[in-house]
């Protein structure tokens, strides 16, 4: 019923060996992932770039609507537009009022800027 | 009839026979075992979702003469002498269901499961947190080589190193490559120790980092594009790929998920990813994982070391990745917080909520939770590039 000699994997490596690929795996993979971040910028700044030079042209294209009411002017004393992410308004209201519970402020002295479910 | 012939026929066919005949008490000490984890999955939640399957796993390949899952046909497997399809005809229930492991489809599908559940946002308005993903790999090299001194062979010791990625599938994957006979082991001290996150990072970061430091406030992080959000899993396919080969299934799956997630024309395709597939996938791989736990070759002084090395592993990963936290708030004059750096151990999203609130701790003004999900998620791609160095050098 029972083996009694499990078969290793692999074959012995000496305590030089696996100091140096242990260091040589550290380096890998601080490289591949430097190299990834700086692929990341790259690309970021080309989307950013290509994102903003359409910008500008995108409101030529369409035709202006006279009809369109301009954007309203936020309230006195208001700090501006809270951007929300995935998050229902009733949901982001309770979270800001369990923020301003937690850090023991008054909700009004707090400014929200967006808020975003994390999944 | 013969009576008595008969009972004792029964008895010598029953499995409690087994107890009683040679090693046959470690059944009962697996037995044992099983249920401890399985109150450890049910009563104390740890990582239920795998922990619950991996112990009745456990369970059913220990009750003596179920004959679920045979080791033996492993081994000739391994050796070259008998294919899947030996293993078919002659396999157990579990032994069937394993070769899903064995193949690396179970770790590679739950790996697009998580593409298709990660944001990358937070990762990509602050890529510098890659190289917090990076420095928390410290730990699978530092147990790598701490297995090779307690005498466990190359193969053997880079699948124990791998713990400290706290990235269960990629455990998985690695282990049933380089290593298969130490996979139960090593899965439950990956999952044991990916739930045990809360209580060993805390002490860590402390130790690791100043009150200064801690209070240190982040600003928010830029929006991203959604363009950028597809762009990305393309890239890193590409990239990483091409520059460790070894990790094409688990990057490839990771992404894949992910581009379903952010390219907003396969909504159906990444809700099945991410729930029914998940769900399914996740059912076979923690029963068949389960099933390799079996007694005579999991009651060995290796998983006691396993387990050490694996709790080593964990620990210095996370301190890795404080130090690399600890050198951006310096280069950066106090604009990171080095806490953010232990969430780079991946375990996504637990090790970015211990930052989080670690974070708030020092100071109830800090919400850290985002900038510590750049880390976190860099992490997983970090400790899949661990893995395909180590799949390169070993496999």
């Amino acid at each position: 019923m029972f083996l009694a000699n499990v078969v290793a994997s692999g074959t012995p490596e000496t305590i030089g060996g696996a100091l140096l690929t242990g260091l040589l795996g550290y380096i890998v993979v601080f490289f591949g992932l430097f190299l990834l971040m700086i692929v990341v910028i790259i690309t970021s700044k080309i989307v950013m770039a290509k994102t903003a030079k359409e910008a500008p042209a995108a409101p030529a294209a369409v035709a202006p609507s006279p009809a369109a009411a301009p954007a309203a002017a936020p309230a006195p004393g208001s700090a501006g537009k809270l951007k929300l992410y995935d998050t229902p308004e009733k949901e982001a209201a309770m979270i800001m009022a369990i923020v301003a519970n937690k850090m023991g402020r008054p909700l009004n002295e707090l400014r929200f800027i967006s808020i975003k479910e994390v999944k | 009839m013969d009576v008595l012939g008969t009972l004792l026929k029964l008895w010598n066919d029953s499995g409690f026979n087994y107890f009683f005949i040679g090693d046959g008490w470690k059944y009962l000490v697996m037995i044992v075992v099983a249920c401890v984890l399985l109150y450890l999955g049910i009563v104390k939640q740890f990582e239920p979702l795998l922990l619950v399957g991996i112990a009745f796993g456990a369970l059913l390949t220990n009750l003596p003469g179920s004959n679920l899952y045979t080791p033996e046909l492993w081994d000739r497997f391994l050796t070259g002498e008998i294919g899947f399809g030996t293993i078919m005809r002659d396999g157990g229930l579990l032994d069937v269901l394993y070769i899903g492991v064995k193949a690396g489809v179970y770790p590679s599908l739950i790996f697009m499961g998580i593409g298709a559940m990660t944001d990358f946002g937070p990762l990509l308005s602050n890529p510098k947190s890659l190289l917090l993903g990076a420095a928390a790999q410290l730990g699978v090299f530092v147990a790598y080589i701490g297995a090779v001194i307690l005498g466990f062979t190359g193969n053997q010791a880079a699948s124990i190193g791998i713990i400290g990625g706290a990235d269960g599938p990629t455990a998985i994957f690695l282990t049933t490559r380089l290593a298969p006979e130490l996979l139960g082991a090593i899965a439950i001290a990956a999952y044991s120790y990916m739930a045990l996150i809360p209580l060993i990072q805390p002490p860590l970061m402390k130790l690791c980092t100043t009150k200064k430091m801690r209070m240190a406030k982040m600003e928010q992080t830029r929006v991203v594009t959604k363009t950028e959000k597809i762009v990305f899993p393309i890239v890193v396919s590409i990239f990483v790929i091409l520059l460790l080969p070894s990790t094409a299934p688990l990057i490839g799956c990771l992404m894949l998920g992910n581009l379903w997630r952010e390219c907003g024309v396969t909504e159906r395709l990444s809700d099945t990813v991410q729930n029914a597939l998940m769900n399914i996938v996740t059912v076979f791989l923690g029963i068949s994982v389960g099933a390799t736990t079996v007694a005579s070759r999991f009651l060995t002084l290796d998983t006691l070391k396993i387990v050490v090395l694996g709790l080593v592993a964990f620990g210095i990963s996370t301190v890795g990745g404080l130090l690399g936290g600890d050198v951006m708030y310096v280069l950066t004059g106090g604009k990171v917080n080095p806490l953010i750096g232990s969430a780079g151990v991946s375990a996504v999203p637990m090790a970015a909520r211990v930052s989080q609130k670690e974070g708030q701790k020092a100071n109830p003004a800090n919400f850290l939770l985002m900038h510590a999900m750049g880390p976190n998620v860099a992490g997983v791609i970090g400790s899949a590039i661990a893995a395909g160095f180590l799949l390169a050098v070993y496999g």
